[in-house]
């Protein structure tokens, strides 16, 4: 009895000092997906490079989604902007970033611009491109907002993969989008610390890059096959931790807006904007100025989330993304910026890539079984997989499970979208709020509680 | 904006002469003395005119009431003078400045704010939020400078002393031990004071009070009407409408009544009780 009291009493220490400490709280989630891949890892038998491998696109897509939520989280979760066109902000973001780098010698040809233009440009043209999206709907409703963002979403995707503007002439000169080939991306710098040609790792690495390959390449952990982590794992994850960095960023300038006077009015307008045009605020020049820099956030984080690829297509920016991105904000609870950073990260590695680590362990375990002491349970796999949904659920009547569990193994990524979809309206249903619940991020440049003592905060 | 109805017979003044001298009345009459002033109003809803050529004036540091039986006009008065809604005709001076048809968020930061007849309070935003949002012109509403390392001492200087001025209007109105709180937690009375507070805190010149004690209780309600009082002092204008026919006659002077969008009778509250047209307006009740 009193070890079990003990213990919950243990627990909710834990989870007190978790509630008031973000950092911690960002810190033991963090942990807790990498423990958890670290497993899944294991029992997958990935070894230490492919440990490296998964860490890194679980830290890497994480850190993009939070990034695209963090400035969701500002349009929507504090001054209720509706805005579901978030993969188009994002396409013009790398796009004008593409067309401003890119070689004038290129296919397509670029204006061969330095890359801090192209991301200040890139971010630029999003925000004005939002501005000119969010200036006519401010007049009506909300939800027109929502119409309008997403039908400019497409209409900037079809825009870049029509022939017509694949290369066009303007004022003499050429530039391009590529169309449905895509268009060529920046090499992206990192790798300029590791390699000599960025571009061609054959040309031999630098003197730091060396050093580091080096270091990692000789790494070994007890109970994980292989020794060393491969070049292009370090590289890969030197980018991903350049992207943590960035998120750090966001969250440090969101905090910031959130936390003020500023923010203040937005979460007004949020709860109701006749309220905050009564008491003197021009709501209009907040919701635009908040649309602009939420869209040049989102173009930002378009052009990290490319930035480690070649080229880009116009497929990467379908409606479906800007879903993914309200779904994980939806998680992590709108409103609050920590919860779009838990957020992002908790539906970018679970919600997201989870799916795909289920079905190779499942697959795993079916082929191999699940050895327990001398014993093995199970094995010798699945057998044939149905190449219908008729012929995967027909066996159940004679209970056969096998080929329906193949069958939706087959296809775990166009199921992911259904269990998505339940996640979301459980979420919605159940938990609004978010993962956090419901939380007090007050929206001041001071703590507001103390005033006798003096209340020393800042 | 047209000014079609500006010189729309006032259906107001035929009450009983006051004692004022033709001297005194040209004194009270500057566009200081009369904060606000409505000159033949109109707004057709449909073929409804909800308010048919109002025009009143509110005199400086008076609590002027404005009454009358339901759908009489009173709220779409109220949304006409504060930009809410645009008039059909008609013109409003705050000040000696014509604001018709401007926004409600430039003529609130004229000095003319409103309360809402049902409390509209910032549900999701604790009580010391719905407060510290009011002040004009903080510094800290100008994005760069809330994120500008340099710039943000600025603002969280200003916010200190926004807190310090929160915590005193929350006292002032019996709501501190509440501050923390979510807004939507409150019960419609303090809903109704957090609504007072919060248009206080724009340090207002003239304030339009929309029932403010509907679904307050009594006590509460006496102790607001006080809270009124001593802002008067202070040299706050008020026009008040409000369904207690009690509180008005005794607080109030003069009174404005409207009936089916007019104004109806205009005077000192024993004026108005003796009108006939009044009572007959409220179908017999006594006054």
């Amino acid at each position: 009895m009193s070890v079990g009291t003990a213990t919950r009493d243990a627990v909710a220490a834990v989870r007190a000092r978790l509630a008031e400490d973000d950092a911690l709280l960002l810190l033991a989630v963090a942990l807790g997906i990498y423990a958890l891949f670290v497993l899944v890892s294991v029992v997958l038998g990935l070894g230490l490079n492919g440990t490296a491998n998964t860490l890194e696109r679980i830290t890497f897509l994480s850190a993009v989604y939070a990034m695209v939520v963090l400035a969701l989280n500002l349009q929507w979760g504090y001054a209720g902007l509706f805005n579901i066109g978030v993969a188009g902000f994002m396409a013009v973001g790398v796009y004008t970033m593409a067309i401003l780098t890119g070689s004038p010698t290129g296919s397509p040809p670029g204006l061969g611009l330095p890359l801090p233009v192209g991301l200040v440009g890139g971010m630029l043209v999003a925000a004005l491109v939002g501005m000119l999206a969010a200036l006519p709907a401010l007049r009506l409703r909300a939800d027109y907002l929502a119409i309008v963002t997403v039908a400019l979403s497409e209409i900037i995707r079809l825009t870049l993969l029509s022939t017509t503007f694949a290369t066009f002439t303007v004022a003499g000169v050429t530039l391009g989008t590529g169309g449905g080939q895509g268009i060529e991306l920046p090499t992206n710098p990192v790798r300029a610390l590791f390699y000599v040609d960025p571009g061609n790792p054959s040309s031999g690495a630098t003197g730091f890059g060396s050093v580091v390959f080096d270091i990692f390449g000789r790494i070994y952990v007890p109970f994980m096959a292989g020794r060393g982590i491969q070049p292009a794992v370090v590289l890969n994850w030197a980018y991903a931790v350049v992207l943590v960095l960035f998120v750090a960023g966001f969250y440090w300038f969101l905090t910031r807006v959130g936390n003020s006077p500023f923010g203040r009015v937005l979460k007004a307008i949020r709860e109701d904007e006749l309220v905050a045009n009564a008491l003197g605020k021009d709501t209009n020049r907040f919701k635009v100025k908040t649309f602009a820099v939420g869209c040049a956030l989102m173009g930002l984080a378009g052009i990290l989330w490319q930035g480690s690829q070649g080229f880009v297509t116009p497929g990467s920016f379908v409606p479906l993304v800007t879903f993914f991105v309200f779904i994980a904000l939806v998680v992590g609870g709108p409103g609050s910026n920590t919860g779009s950073v838990i957020g992002g990260a908790v539906f970018a590695s679970l919600l997201f890539e989870g799916p795909n680590f289920v079905r190779r362990i499942v697959e795993q375990l079916a082929n191999n079984g699940l050895r327990i002491g001398g014993l093995t349970v199970g094995g010798g796999g699945l057998g044939a997989t149905p190449n219908n949904f008729v012929d995967a659920v027909a066996p159940l009547f004679s209970l056969h499970v096998a080929p329906l569990v193949a069958y939706s193994l087959e296809n775990i990524s166009s199921l992911r979208l259904v269990f998505l979809g339940v996640v979301l309206v459980y979420l919605l249903q159940r938990r609004p709020e978010g993962l956090l619940g419901h939380r007090k991020e007050v929206a001041a440049a001071v703590d507001l509680s103390r005033r006798e003592d003096g209340g020393e905060a800042g | 904006m047209s000014e079609a109805g500006g010189d729309a017979p006032s259906a107001a003044g035929t009450g009983p002469e006051t004692a004022d001298s033709a001297v005194e009345r040209a004194a009270k009459h500057t566009p200081e003395a009369i904060p606000l002033r409505v000159t033949g109003l109109e707004k057709h809803f449909g073929g409804i005119a909800a308010v048919d050529g109002v025009s009143f004036e509110v005199e400086a540091g008076t609590l002027t009431g404005l009454i009358g039986p339901n759908g009489a006009g009173k709220s779409t008065t109220f949304d006409l003078i504060t930009g809410v809604q645009t008039p059909d005709a008609g013109t409003v001076h705050f000040r000696g400045q014509d604001v018709t048809g401007l926004r409600p968020y430039q003529i609130a930061d004229r000095g003319l704010v409103r309360t809402f007849q049902i409390a509209r309070e910032l549900s999701e935003m604790t009580v010391l939020e719905n407060v510290m949002l009011a002040p004009k012109h903080q510094v800290g509403e100008s994005l760069w400078r809330s994120v500008t390392p340099g710039a943000r001492e600025e603002v969280v200087a200003q916010e200190r002393e926004l807190r310090e001025r929160a915590w005193e209007t929350l006292d002032f109105f019996a709501l501190d031990h509440l501050a923390e709180e979510y807004a939507g937690n409150l019960s419609g009375g303090q809903r109704k004071l957090l609504e007072m507070a919060r248009v206080l805190m724009t340090d207002p010149d003239t304030v339009l009070l929309d029932e403010p004690l509907a679904g307050v209780n009594p006590t509460l309600g006496n102790q607001l009407v006080e809270r009124i009082h001593e802002l008067r002092a202070q040299g706050l204008t008020f026009l008040l409408v409000e369904h207690d026919i009690d509180v008005v006659m005794n607080h109030c002077d003069p009174i404005v009544v409207m009936h089916q969008g007019r104004v109806l009778a205009e005077g000192p509250p024993e004026a108005i009780r003796a009108d006939e047209r009044v009572v007959d307006a409220y179908l017999g009740e006594t006054l």
